[in-house]
């Protein structure tokens, strides 16, 4: 579905991505880890057009989208969501998700079916449905489902899931994890997941692609990854516990 | 809700009457202070358009003066109607603000940056106003050649309540637009621009067609706006329709007012220029340049504490007072 080929991105001096290269297949969780710094949140703002790659190409069902807009690759079916929220304030949960059905990839055209659209995803993330309430109610966790809701609002094929963990207790961990299990069991979505804590992350993704410092170095099921010499090294010797 | 409507039906009808309320020698002061803020309200409502979504723009003046200015010299030089002038007016500033808006845009500058760069666009109109002499008038300014009799074709007419009438319909129609934009998808676009320019092109939202979108709708506006004042005034000056003068009284016009609020331009605009005029009446000609220190401390004292403006925070305590009453009503 989408196959990354020698993504490379400079800034100034400093190589945060060299070379890297790997494949989505359809209908799977892919997880995409690395220390901190090692280039995963660069991989996600190349991929979704946020930030410009110096070389590389990138192919999302066989067309090229390296050097399209943000909006152009949202519409072509990729949404992403950001590592530390980014809520619309001015505007209501509800408005928030319905701008997104509005002018993503789905393009619900009416804002009637947009708002409708937008109520039935904020259900399945788990928010009160009306939405009427502004973001400023919402807690991290809160915050985070909304990050979820606005992407799928847009309508993708594949959710780039940038850390959607972070901050939250271990309860809500594993709710969201189970979360986005059900995002690809019954939207169909393909995930491209993003995450610091591994042992969640592990118990959920099919396939694992590690970064360290800018370049992939290792890649396999989780199992495999987590016996992976390189890995170990690269996360200081700490072994992955899988449970 | 009801009784806001009503209210909005009585002040229409009020103003539509007006004209014939019996205001002694009054009259044709009322009349001209009504127009003055007709006009300028439709400006400012159109400057909120940009201003609402955190397009601050500084530099309105230069829109204001171009269509002005466009539509007077088309007239004067080669007789074009005011009618068709105000086309060329509205297209050619709507061209002047995407060559300003378009790399402004493409290059990220937004917020304070963007509030310079307008600017230093209403200062160089301005400035080209004055330096172009030869046929633009320079700093004397430039009076419109009257035509020999009242005519629809000229937009000349000696009795002010034609022009009072127009005003009215132009500042309507601008009520209209404003309201269709807060309405529309388009709407909730911008404020997701306005906040967060990234996370609005993530989720699709084209940003550079609707900022574009959205200054060609202003710009054009308050060119129209400029034709109207120059047809009423017949006179055109660079100091009071270009540059920085002109452009930040537009602005502090909106902000008294609020500009999140339909009639937020309207009540601002008009308290201004009534402020204005009463400041003008008490002190007359002593103690110059007071009535221009109290205007200037009264807005700094009013923007400070009122932010939503005046029309904006009344609505909102009126709504907060409001909202248990209705929920009462909506059990009982």
């Amino acid at each position: 579905m989408l196959a990354v080929k020698g993504l490379t991105k400079h800034f100034g001096g400093f190589a945060a991505l060299t070379a890297v290269s790997f494949e989505v297949n359809d209908g799977e969780i892919l997880g995409l880890i690395g220390p901190n710094g090692s280039g995963k949140t660069t991989a996600f703002n190349c991929i979704s057009g946020a930030l410009p790659c110096t070389a590389g190409s990138i192919r999302f069902r066989g067309e090229e989208i390296a050097g399209l807009t943000p909006d152009a690759i949202c519409h072509r079916g990729i949404a992403r969501t950001f590592q530390i929220p980014r809520p619309f304030r001015k505007l209501s949960i509800l408005e928030n998700v319905a701008v997104a059905a509005h002018f993503g990839a789905a393009r619900r055209a009416d804002a009637a079916e947009a708002r409708r659209r937008a109520r039935e995803i904020l259900v399945t993330v788990g928010l009160p449905a009306d939405g009427l309430a502004s973001t400023a109610l919402l807690g991290a966790a809160g915050l985070k489902k909304l990050e979820l809701a606005r992407a799928l609002a847009t309508g993708p094929r594949l959710l780039l899931a940038d850390e959607s963990l972070g901050g939250l207790d271990p309860t809500e961990m594993t709710t969201a994890a189970e979360l986005l299990r059900r995002i690809r069991g019954e939207l169909g979505v393909t995930i491209v997941w993003v995450e610091h804590i591994m042992a969640t992350l592990m118990r959920v993704v099919d396939r694992v692609v590690v970064l360290d410092h800018g370049e992939k170095i290792a890649e396999g099921t989780p199992l495999d990854v987590a016996e992976d010499p390189r890995v170990v090294e690269a996360y200081l010797g700490e072994r992955i516990v899988l449970t | 809700m009801r009784a806001g409507r009503l209210a909005g039906a009585v002040l229409l009808a009020l103003l539509v009457l007006g004209p014939f309320l019996p205001m002694g020698g009054m009259r044709q002061y009322v009349l001209h202070v009504l127009i003055q803020i007709l006009v300028w309200s439709f400006i400012g409502g159109a400057w909120s358009l940009m201003g609402r979504f955190g397009l601050v723009s500084l530099g309105h003046g230069a829109f204001l003066g171009l269509g002005a200015y466009t539509v007077t010299l088309l007239w004067n030089a080669y007789g074009l109607t005011p009618w068709l002038g105000g086309v060329v007016a509205a297209a050619l500033t709507i061209v002047v603000a995407l060559v300003v808006a378009y790399p402004c845009s493409r290059f990220q500058v937004v917020g304070h940056y963007f509030a310079l760069v307008t600017l230093a666009v209403g200062e160089v109109v301005r400035l080209l106003i004055i330096a172009e002499r030869n046929w633009t008038g320079g700093s004397l300014g430039l009076s419109l050649r009257a035509s020999p009799s009242d005519s629809l074709l000229a937009m000349q007419f000696a009795d002010k309540r034609v022009f009072y009438y127009a005003s009215l319909v132009l500042w309507l129609a601008g009520l209209w637009i404003w309201y269709r934009v807060d309405r529309s998808m388009a709407r909730e676009a911008m404020e997701a621009i306005g906040e967060d320019e990234t996370a609005a092109a993530s989720v699709g939202i084209h940003v550079t067609r609707f900022k574009m979108g959205i200054t060609m709708l202003s710009a054009g506006l308050t060119a129209i706006g400029g034709v109207a004042y120059a047809q009423y005034i017949t006179y055109v000056n660079p100091d009071t329709l270009a540059g920085i003068g002109v452009s930040l009284r537009i602005v502090f016009a909106v902000v008294l007012g609020g500009m999140y609020s339909l009639l937020g331009p309207t009540v601002g605009t008009a308290l201004t220029i009534a402020l204005g005029e009463y400041l003008r009446v008490v002190f007359g000609l002593r103690l110059i340049g007071m009535a221009e220190t109290i205007y200037g401390l009264l807005l700094i004292v009013f923007i400070i504490f009122l932010p939503a403006g005046i029309y904006g925070s009344l609505r909102d305590a009126v709504t907060r007072l409001a909202r248990p009453a209705r929920l009462a009503g909506g059990l009982s």
